[in-house]
Order: structure tokens, then C-alpha cells, then sequence
């Protein structure tokens, strides 16, 4: 409130005569405005309204840990320099002194090492980018699971998508940079993937490695997409993001005086922007701790990148988890032969469906609506117990990604919690099958038990545990009624019934009608109806 | 030889003087026993320490009568619950004993690390008796187990032959079947060399062809550098790689922030 009025000479007038300080910042204020008119601007974001719980600050941690990421980037190109050539190390780690290896890799440790608060920028560099993009996996479940991504919304999921893919890219292309034994081992793993690929494999390696692999060019190509390309896309989607953000307004979750049509919660000025500066500090502050204090990627253990070794435990970085899981998971020796050529279905596979997943991911805004047929729009965020069949396939898909990602330990599972490792890899391959359908059917049994106890608190309030005899000896626990805002958070949710399928104006019923109306019947066969007004007024002549 | 000689030459000079005579005998006995000496020199058993192999070795075949012959057999010759130990060498005996591995508690995938059961006179023991049923590797000597060898060629050498199964900072890691390669901290620098020179398990045997003495024993010097000297960068979580520090992220990082978020947002009471 404060900003628009500073900005806006109409309100100026009518507010008493500034004092020494506030003169300079209306002085400068006025002189921004007459020239850029950004009041306009100013007044509709400064009104932007936040509301306040805690899962809607997720994102927030993403942007912030990037900007994290960017600083601390910026530092690291300073010294980093991206050659393959080889050099004689001469710095002041003791076990690799007179090691030959790649200027890339030598850069890196004498960040570490010989450049002063270079070893600390690099662990924030690195721990700040796995926040990064964890934080970004829990606000799109934190957004999956409220139904935040339906109409309006749905463009922005897909940006948000696409965000979390960029991170992927940035995060692995920053991993293979040092040139160190663990990130050409994931590098080479790429590289067999896409030799995998028929026909074009073989031809794509030799073009993104300028040659046989390892060759001298790849640290220099993935530099450049690690700070030009992919930094410069990242900020532009973040920007798509946030104004896709203001402009469709923020979801609220249902609660007294909170609508479709307004949002409850402090406006980005100057409340909001206050507790996010505080907010942003505090991200910094917790990344600093963690880099000051706890090691990551220790390439000097490492050492350079040399093809013929692969350490025990060589593995990616979490979010790459996933596929290199899937790439263990497949069984071995599926590839056929074909007029000399031979295919590799064990490349394949996990290459389809790591696609079909992330596809499923990007497009599940639209393959929702489909099926609910709702063209309306939503800005009330759903409890994920009253969207039963989402929250159910949404835990099918965590489970399918959680065991993917496990499956990239699987030989840390097997020595830590004293297992063989095939017995861990085929009780993995079984549950990536089985898992999902398991946790589908057990997510939306309880979705639909809360969704009773709900309607059963609303109807006949709570337990008390006060137990009272009745003149006629007669014993009751007396329930306790909600109050009325207590209620309303458990009464007003959407409902919807299985669509009937109905012939077109034409008369007839398409394909798509049917399959819609199949879909829609899985969605939405078991449900729990809303209490209603007169099923509320009903209990309260009845309560004890 | 020396004997006869060094005597004619005393008859020769020595008859008129009784002094002479005793000296003469003095001469002639330092220079036997000094001959004998030089000629049984490499060898070092005298007499008594003949006996003392002589007894580590009965006492080696009680304590094998009694500790590994219902699965090795009571002449080592081995049994179809153990191999044969004819040729292993005192360092086999030694890792295996030393490290209390053997005697097993319980068949599995491999023999595992648990309290040694024996002093260090009874490995001795055992150790001399398995060794004098044939050649094999002996105990290291003393001087590659220092840790003095060169530093970054024992990085390098520990990189390209051991780092696949131990892990690049020797935190172990998993092998087929439930059997595993065991972290190597805490290892002493003698068992890290039997292990290299014996193939223990599913180790593969690292002969001084293979990998000199002297390699050995930069390899050495390199995991106890490790031991000595923490991570540069904090905490090592383990020198797991990217699976502790993905699981640190989610639970400490994201967790504690997420804990602030809630903080954050409550609503006072």
C-alpha cells in the first residue's frame, strides 16, 4: 500500500508533508514514474496476494536456491576453465601432485584447493542445485495433489514442467563439467544410451562428442550449455512462470470468506515482500550451513577422468537417479538381431518409458480435464483426500518414481542392509510392476475413509471422551460441534458424479464420448457425496 | 676349513708360551664360531630359535587339530566345507586369523570380519605351521607397511586396481551374490598387504609382478592418508557419492527448510 501511494501524485496531496527522508524517495519515485509510467505495474503487482501456508512457499525455496546457484555460479567461472587439454597437476593436494589430467579437472581442484573460499562456493554451488531441484520435485507434488494445475493453471504446470526438465539438464551438464572419474562415468552412460538408439545412435555420440568418446571437445560444449543456453532458458521460463502466476492469481485452500473469486492473504507489498526477502535469507542461510560443513562431490577422491576405472558406488545425482534405476531395473540380454544389426531393448525400453512417464507428467493437466469434462475455473486448492482417484494416481506415480530411484542405490541397499544385490534388484523390478497398483488401490481406500471421518465429524462433531449418565441410566459420550469455520473446511468441496454418456447435437455418440465417459466413471464411481445444507440442519435437531 | 687351518698354525708358533696357547685357543674359537656364523648367517636359526619354529609349528598343528580341521582337513589337504591351505603361506594365515575371519562363525556368501579369536602367539603359530607345508606368501616385512610410499602413485594405482570394488575412498562396496568388497578405514597397513598379495574371498591376488612391493606400499600410504586426514570440504557422509548426498539434501536441506516454511506460517495461539 505504501508503494502504490509514494507513486501516485494524486494520493501525494492528501498525505501530510513528507519527512526529510521520505522526500528523496518521492523525489525519485516521481522521476521514475513521469518517465517509465510504472505505477500501473507497480499498483497491480503490489496487490498481488499471497496467501499464507506453508506448502505454497515451496516454489519460493526453488526460485531462491537458484538464485543461489546463480551466484555462486558466476564465482565458479572466474576460475573454471573448460579445456580437455591435458596438464601435469602441480597444486597443493598431496594425492594427485604430478597426476596428469584435463585443465578442466585441474581448474576445478585448484578452485578447491588454491583459490581462496573456492572449495565453500563450490559446495554451495552444488548443494544449492540439488535443493534446486528438489525443491522443484515437492511444489509440483505440493501442486499435483491440491489440484492447483487445473484450469486456469494448466499453461503454467507445463512451465513448471519444463522448468524441472531444464534443472535436470543444468544439474547433469554441471556434473560432467570437472571431468573428474565420476563424471565421465555418468557421461559415458549417456553415451551408451544413445549409442543404443538404432540407426542415428552411433552417429549422435560422434556428433555431441566430436568423435570416440571421450574425445577433447565435450567439457567445452556442455560448458556453454551449462552457463549460456540453459541459464539463459531457465530465468526466461521462470519469468513465463511468474507472470503466469499473476496473472491467474493464487490458489487458496477452502476456509470461511475464501472463494473462487477473491484470494485471502497478505499483498507482495509490503508484507509479502518483506517476509520473502526474510524468506530468501534464510534459504541462503540454511545452504551455507550444510556447504560449510558437509563435503559433496569430493572429486579430489575421485581423481581424473581416465576410462578404464569405475568406482564402487558410482552413481548420479539424485534427480538423474531415477533413470540410471530404470537402466538397472531392465533385465539384461533383451536385444534381438536383425539382418546383422542388433537392437537393444535393454536401452530401449528404459529410454520409452522414462518418456512416456515425463509426458505423462507434463500432460496430466489436460488428460484430467478430458476426463472431468469440467471447462470451469478453479481456484479454490482441493484437500487431496477429496479428489480420491487423483491423489490415488498420483501416489501410483510417486511410488513408480521412488522405486526407480532406489533402484540407483541398489548396491548401497544391498551393503548397508546386509542383502544380495540381485535379491534387491529383482525384489525392485517386482515392485516397480506392483508397487503402483498396491499404492493406486491403498491411497484411495484411506482418500475415501478421511473423506468419511470428515463427514462424519461435520455431522456429528468429535469425541469429547466425557462420558455422562442420562436420568433414565442411559450412558452417552457427548460429541463436541464443530465451529462453524472448523466446518467449513470439511464441507465444501466439489463433487463430481460419473459423467453420462449423451449423444451429440448430430444425435450420435463418438468414440471420444465413450472413452470419456469410461474414464470418467473410473474417476469418480467411488465417492463420498458433500454433506449437504439440509443434511446439516437434519443433525443438529438430532445431536446428543 | 678355517677351523684346521687356523689349528696348524697354532702348533706351528704356539708350543713355547702357555699364554700364547690359551690365546691361540681364544682366536681359534671366535674364528669357528665367527665362520659358522658368517656361513648360517641368512638363516638366523640358531639353535634356539630352530627349536622355537620347531614348537610354533607342533603348537600351529594343535591349534589346527583343534580350530580349522573339520572344515580344511587335519593335514590341510582340504574338505568339500574348505579348501586346501598346502601353499596359502603364513600371510593367508595371518590376513584370515588376524582379522577374524577365520575360523568362521557360520557358512555365507563370504567370510566375514568379526572379533579375533586367537593371540597373537597362536596366529604366529598357526601361521608357521601352514607355511611349512609349502611355500607361499610369506608375512610382508616391515618396511612396506610404513606408509611412506609415494603418495599420488598410490591414489593412481588405488584408483585403477581396487577402486571398483572398494569404493575411490575405500568405503567398500556391493559384489555379487551378497558377497561384498568391505571398507578398507581401519584396515592395518600389514592385512592391507596379505589382502593384496592372498586374494582373501573374492579378491583377486595382486603378485609383486602384478603390482611391486614397492606399489604396494605407496597403495598403502594412500588409504592411510585417507584415514589420517578428514574430508577438506566437512562431513563425509560415508564417501558414498551422490546416494548419501541426495538423501541429505531431501531430509536435512529440504526437510529443515520445509520445517521453517511451517514455523513460518503458523498461526500464533
Amino acid at each position: 500500500m505504501t508503494a502504490t501511494a509514494t507513486t501516485s501524485p494524486e494520493v501525494m496531496e492528501t498525505t501530510p508533508p513528507p519527512g526529510k527522508g521520505m522526500r528523496f524517495v518521492n523525489g525519485a519515485a516521481n522521476y521514475i514514474e513521469d518517465r517509465t509510467s510504472l505505477s500501473g505495474f507497480v499498483k497491480e503487482l503490489g496487490r498481488k496476494i499471497f496467501p499464507d501456508h506453508w506448502s505454497f512457499m515451496l516454489g519460493e525455496v526453488a526460485l531462491y536456491s537458484f538464485v543461489v546457484v546463480l551466484l555462486s555460479g558466476t564465482f565458479l567461472t572466474f576460475f573454471f576453465q573448460a579445456s580437455m587439454a591435458p596438464v601435469i597437476y602441480e597444486g597443493s593436494y598431496p594425492t594427485l601432485k604430478g597426476v596428469e589430467m584435463s585443465a578442466a579437472m585441474a581448474s576445478t581442484l585448484d578452485i578447491s584447493f588454491d583459490v581462496r573460499g573456492g572449495l565453500l562456493m563450490r559446495q554451495v554451488h552444488h548443494w544449492a542445485a540439488l535443493l534446486f531441484v528438489a525443491s522443484i520435485g515437492l511444489h509440483m507434488l505440493r501442486v499435483f495433489f491440491t489440484g492447483a494445475f487445473r484450469k486456469p493453471r494448466e499453461i503454467n504446470w507445463v512451465v513448471g514442467f519444463v522448468l524441472f526438465v531444464l534443472a535436470m539438464g543444468e544439474g547433469f551438464t554441471g556434473y560432467s563439467l570437472p571431468d573428474d572419474l565420476l563424471s565421465g562415468n555418468g557421461l559415458r552412460i549417456i553415451d551408451g544410451m544413445v549409442k543404443g538408439i538404432p540407426v542415428i545412435g552411433t552417429w549422435i555420440s560422434y556428433l555431441l562428442f566430436g568423435g570416440e568418446f571421450p574425445g577433447e571437445a565435450i567439457v567445452g560444449r556442455l560448458y556453454t550449455l551449462h552457463i549460456l543456453l540453459l541459464p539463459a532458458l531457465v530465468v526466461a521460463a521462470i519469468g513465463v512462470h511468474m507472470i503466469l502466476l499473476i496473472v491467474n492469481k493464487h490458489t487458496q485452500f477452502a476456509g470461511p470468506g475464501r472463494t473462487e473469486g477473491n484470494v485471502v492473504g497478505n499483498p507482495i507489498m509490503p508484507v509479502f515482500a518483506a517476509k520473502a526477502g526474510g524468506f530468501f535469507f534464510i534459504v541462503f542461510g540454511v545452504i551455507m550451513l550444510i556447504a560449510s560443513t558437509v563435503t559433496i562431490n569430493p572429486i579430489w577422491n575421485y581423481g581424473p577422468y581416465d576410462p578404464s576405472p569405475v568406482s564402487a558406488g558410482t552413481q548420479p545425482d539424485w534427480y538423474i537417479g531415477f533413470a540410471d534405476g530404470m537402466l538397472r531395473l531392465i533385465p539384461p540380454h533383451l536385444e534381438t538381431e536383425i539382418f546383422g544389426f542388433t537392437v537393444t531393448w535393454y536401452i530401449l525400453i528404459p529410454i520409452v518409458v522414462l518418456l512416456v512417464f515425463l509426458l505423462l507428467v507434463a500432460f496430466y493437466p489436460f488428460i484430467e480435464a478430458f476426463v472431468t469434462g469440467d471447462k470451469r475455473e478453479h481456484h479454490i486448492a482441493d484437500r487431496p483426500r477429496n479428489a480420491p482417484t487423483r491423489t490415488a494416481i498420483g501416489a501410483a506415480g510417486v511410488t513408480f518414481y521412488a522405486v526407480m530411484w532406489a533402484a540407483a542405490s541398489s548396491d548401497l541397499i544391498a551393503t548397508h542392509f546386509r542383502l544380495s544385490i540381485e535379491g534387491v534388484t529383482h525384489t525392485l523390478q517386482v515392485m516397480l510392476i506392483a508397487g503402483p497398483i498396491v499404492a493406486y488401490l491403498v491411497t484411495k481406500r484411506i482418500a475415501l475413509a478421511l473423506q468419511k471421518k470428515d463427514r462424519e465429524i461435520a455431522l456429528h462433531g468429535f469425541e469429547s471422551g466425557r462420558i455422562v449418565r442420562l436420568p433414565g441410566g442411559e450412558y452417552i459420550e457427548v460429541h463436541e460441534q464443530l465451529s462453524d469455520y472448523e466446518r467449513w473446511r470439511l464441507v465444501s468441496y466439489e463433487d463430481y458424479a460419473p459423467l453420462m454418456v449423451r449423444p451429440n447435437a448430430k444425435g450420435r455418440i463418438t468414440f471420444g464420448t465413450k472413452v470419456r465417459g469410461v474414464l470418467s466413471r473410473w474417476f469418480f464411481e467411488d465417492r463420498i457425496a458433500p454433506v449437504t445444507r439440509t443434511e446439516l440442519e437434519a443433525s443438529k435437531h438430532d445431536h446428543h | 676349513m678355517a677351523t684346521s687351518a687356523s689349528s696348524t698354525r697354532s702348533r706351528r708358533a704356539g708350543r713355547r708360551s702357555p699364554l700364547a696357547s690359551g690365546a691361540l685357543l681364544l682366536i681359534g674359537l671366535l674364528a669357528t664360531g665367527g665362520a659358522y656364523t658368517a656361513f648360517t648367517a641368512g638363516s638366523t636359526a640358531d639353535a634356539s630359535s630352530e627349536t622355537q619354529v620347531a614348537k610354533l609349528t607342533e603348537e600351529g598343528a594343535k591349534l589346527f587339530a583343534a580350530n580349522c580341521a573339520s572344515c580344511h582337513g587335519l593335514q590341510a589337504q582340504g574338505t568339500e566345507d574348505g579348501p586346501s591351505l598346502i601353499g596359502v603361506g603364513a600371510a593367508a594365515v595371518d590376513f584370515q586369523v588376524g582379522t577374524g575371519r577365520m575360523p568362521m562363525a557360520a557358512s555365507g556368501p563370504q567370510a566375514e570380519q568379526k572379533p579375533v579369536q586367537f593371540t597373537e602367539e597362536q596366529i604366529a603359530a598357526l601361521a608357521t605351521w601352514v607355511a611349512s607345508l609349502g611355500p607361499g606368501p610369506a608375512i610382508p616385512d616391515e618396511k612396506y607397511l610404513a606408509g611412506d610410499g609415494d603418495l599420488a602413485v598410490g591414489a593412481e594405482l588405488f584408483r585403477i586396481n581396487c577402486a571398483m570394488c572398494h569404493n575411490v575412498a575405500g568405503a567398500g562396496g556391493a559384489l555379487t551374490q551378497g558377497k561384498f568388497a568391505p571398507g578398507l578405514m581401519g584396515v592395518s597397513a600389514k592385512h592391507i598387504y596379505e589382502a593384496m598379495i592372498t586374494g582373501p574371498q573374492n579378491m583377486p591376488v595382486f603378485n609383486d609382478a602384478n603390482i611391486t612391493p614397492e606399489d604396494k606400499s605407496a597403495i598403502i600410504t594412500y588409504l592411510k592418508y585417507l584415514e589420517n586426514n578428514s574430508s577438506p570440504g566437512g562431513l563425509d557422509l560415508g564417501n558414498l557419492g551422490p546416494v548419501s548426498e541426495g538423501l541429505f539434501v531431501w531430509i536435512f536441506a529440504l526437510g529443515g527448510i520445509v520445517a521453517i516454511t511451517v514455523w513460518l506460517t503458523a498461526k500464533s495461539n
